[in-house]
């Protein structure tokens, strides 16, 4: 296992800078998530780590050395395709032990490597069969085993789990963790589901538009996210978002917006900074943070008509429409049905919230030495 | 079923079996004239079914040495068609060269004219400089020359239909470009291949005048040319042993489609499954 650096990478295609210029460090057995919306150059990113791809600018390291125009065969990954990409020719044993074949092992060996990766994967029984003839699934974990086989000094995923149904994919994504966490592998692994990147990195790399907006491990990505369109993109469902102003008084600072309440916070040395370059802020709230409000008496509310109101079992969502169009989602969690109708208010704690600048940067809260 | 669709019905099958018959009937002579030592351009059963014509053809040296030069050429020019479009189409396939197209679309008008008659005078000036003029080598090259652009453009559509991820997964498996080349894309681009190749074969099994304009020795001559040594001096056929001769003529393009037919499945155009 090795760690891998980019430094300064960015890629363009023709006229059109793909990745602008991204650094990410990555420490050797770490598991870091490449999250972000369809097109913003997440499967760019890790085809150049794999050599696929060649960056326009910047360097590549993998253990330390400097593999930025080293040739895919020599930079020594593991790689599992998102459409999987098994040989049709083969059988799945030969497909899994394509990469030691090629590195000359010898066929004996190559057989019993097979065969254990098999048994772990459970398609040990399959091994004689061609790709054609097996289940989605089981493509999906020979190509992992594919990947696996050989001793690499890091992994590649590029959304192995999203041609899976939404069961096999959450018995698949507990299996990779256990399997990362286990053998300590270095992995970078690609998705645009949130839900995947929280539950199995160890630091998530949120991108937009070719670009690394937040690196952070899941937690602080969830309790902190650096801009709105982390709040945006993580969680689910994620982060409310309500623009407000913001008036100075001398009770403290007042957030007023459409359907939106708050009685006035006492100020702090960053929001005041922040409040310096523009009064339009951005309230965040988490859907786990909003509780239907008890009363009128509610400090701290958001007004606004029932839109939908859906009981998933162990939770419901409701979701009210504000005055501007604007929809915010509570969580509610319990199996009991909220009898909700009509004009609803949600109350929430204003240590809770997150908010945002005028750019959409996040402003740090009370308590936090604030970062640069 | 009323009178009307019953007519209707009887005049389609009559005409359908006219039709049909049209067809066969030469089709049938084929099979029957060989086997009659006294076949001439009507249709008759042999009677009785005799290898005579055969025996007489086998006799005949040059004619079976001309099989053995029909095979000579076309097995090389088919290998040798085979692995260069394989590797120029892919290369072009695979590149992002600007204006590849254009070069495509040249190279197949160019190669028309080659394998035509149009070009024959050059054709045959550019083998007499290279020395080459009454070798098999040349008929090869030429025919090869020909074929080539057309060959690409069959594999063309193949290639384009192979995902790239076969070939990266292998490249970061730790092949070469070139093993992964020949571990991935080769095996799999292989009905293409072979339906170039069939392709190939059948046109330089037919082919005529380029084996006419560069061989000059009798006995370097293929069986499309050496077929003619059945016609008598005033240029009637000799009609028993030019049946022979064709229906051996014949085998080896029949044995090669059934050889494909049954390894792949011709589907109606072209195409092969895979
Ligand atoms: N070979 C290429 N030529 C030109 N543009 C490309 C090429 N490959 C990718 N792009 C562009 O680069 C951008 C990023 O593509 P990329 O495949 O990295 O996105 P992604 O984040 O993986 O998206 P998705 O979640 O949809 O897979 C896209 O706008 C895409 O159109
Ligand atoms: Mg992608």
């Amino acid at each position: 296992m090795a760690s891998i650096q980019l430094d300064k990478i960015g890629k363009s295609f023709g006229a059109i800078d793909t990745i602008r210029e991204i650094d990410l460090a990555i420490g050797d057995g770490e598991f870091v998530c490449l999250l972000g919306p369809s097109g913003c150059g997440k499967t760019t990113t890790l085809r150049m780590i794999a050599g696929l791809e060649q960056p326009t600018r910047g360097s590549i390291r993998i253990g330390g050395r400097d593999v930025t125009h080293a040739q895919p065969k020599d930079r020594n990954v593991g790689m599992v395709f998102q459409d999987y990409a098994l040989y049709p020719h083969m059988t799945i044993a030969d497909n899994i032990a394509y990469p030691l074949k090629v590195r000359g092992v010898a066929e004996s060996q190559r057989r019993e490597k097979t065969r254990e990766i098999a048994d772990v994967l459970h398609i040990g029984e399959l091994l004689d069969r061609l790709p054609a003839q097996i289940s989605g699934g089981q493509q999906q974990r020979t190509s992992l085993a594919r990947a696996l086989v050989h001793p690499a000094d890091a992994f590649l995923f590029d959304e192995p789990l999203s041609n899976l149904d939404a069961r096999m994919r959450v018995e698949a994504r507990a299996f990779l963790y256990h399997l990362q966490r286990s053998r300590g592998m270095t992995a970078v692994y690609v998705t645009h589901d949130q839900a995947e990147a929280m539950a199995l990195s160890t630091r998530i790399a949120v991108m937009c538009a070719g670009d690394i907006v937040q690196y952070a491990p899941p937690l602080e990505i969830y309790r902190r996210p650096a801009t709105t369109f982390v709040a945006g993109f993580v969680g689910d469902p994620p982060m409310n978002l309500i623009a407000a102003q913001a008036t100075r008084s001398d009770r403290g600072i007042a957030l007023r917006g459409a359907g939106l309440g708050m009685s006035p916070l006492a100020s702090w040395p960053a929001l005041d900074r922040a409040l310096d370059h523009g009064d339009r802020v951005t309230v965040g709230v988490r859907p786990e943070h909003l509780r239907i409000a008890a009363g009128d008496d509610a400090s701290n509310e958001m007004r606004g008509k029932l839109y939908a109101n859906e009981a998933m079992g162990p939770e419901s969502l409701v979701t009210l429409c504000l005055d501007d169009g604007v929809r915010v989602t509570a969580r509610l969690f319990g199996d009991a049905p909220v009898r909700v109708d009509g004009e609803v208010a949600f109350s929430f704690d204003a240590a809770q919230i997150t908010l945002f600048d005028a750019r959409g940067m996040r402003i740090a809260g009370p308590g936090e030495t604030p970062s640069t | 079923m009323n009178r009307r669709t019953l007519l209707s019905r009887v005049v389609f099958s009559v005409c359908a079996a006219l039709l049909g018959a049209a067809f066969a009937l030469p089709l049938i002579w084929f099979v029957f004239a060989p086997f009659n030592a006294h076949a001439d351009l009507d249709l008759a059963f042999p009677a009785p079914p005799t290898l005579v014509n055969f025996a007489r053809v086998f006799a005949n040296g040059v004619a079976v040495g001309a099989l053995l030069n029909s095979l000579l050429q076309a097995f090389g020019t088919v290998l040798l068609v085979a692995a260069t479009a394989t590797l120029a189409a892919y290369a072009l396939a695979r590149t992002p060269l600007r204006g590849k197209h254009v070069i495509e679309y040249v190279l197949l008008l160019f190669s028309s004219v080659v394998s035509g008659s149009a070009a024959m005078v050059p054709i045959f000036l550019i083998v007499n400089a290279l020395g080459l003029i009454d070798t098999q080598l040349a008929v090869i090259l030429v025919f090869a020359g020909g074929l080539l652009p057309t060959a690409m453009f069959i594999l063309r559509d193949f290639i384009a239909s192979i995902p790239r991820g076969y070939e990266e997964s292998a490249l970061v498996a730790g092949a070469s470009p070139w093993r992964a080349f020949v571990d991935v894309v080769v095996p799999v681009l292989r009905p293409g291949v072979t339906i170039a190749a069939v392709w190939a074969f059948v046109q330089v099994w037919g082919g005529f005048l380029i084996p006419f304009v560069l061989l000059r020795s009798e006995q370097r001559m293929p069986a499309s040319v050496e077929i003619y040594s059945f016609y008598s001096q005033a240029g009637t056929p000799i009609v028993p042993l030019l049946a022979a001769y064709s229906a051996l003529y014949s085998l080896p393009v029949i044995a090669l489609y059934w050889y494909v037919n049954r390894k792949y499945g011709f589907r109606f155009f072209g195409g092969i499954k895979s």
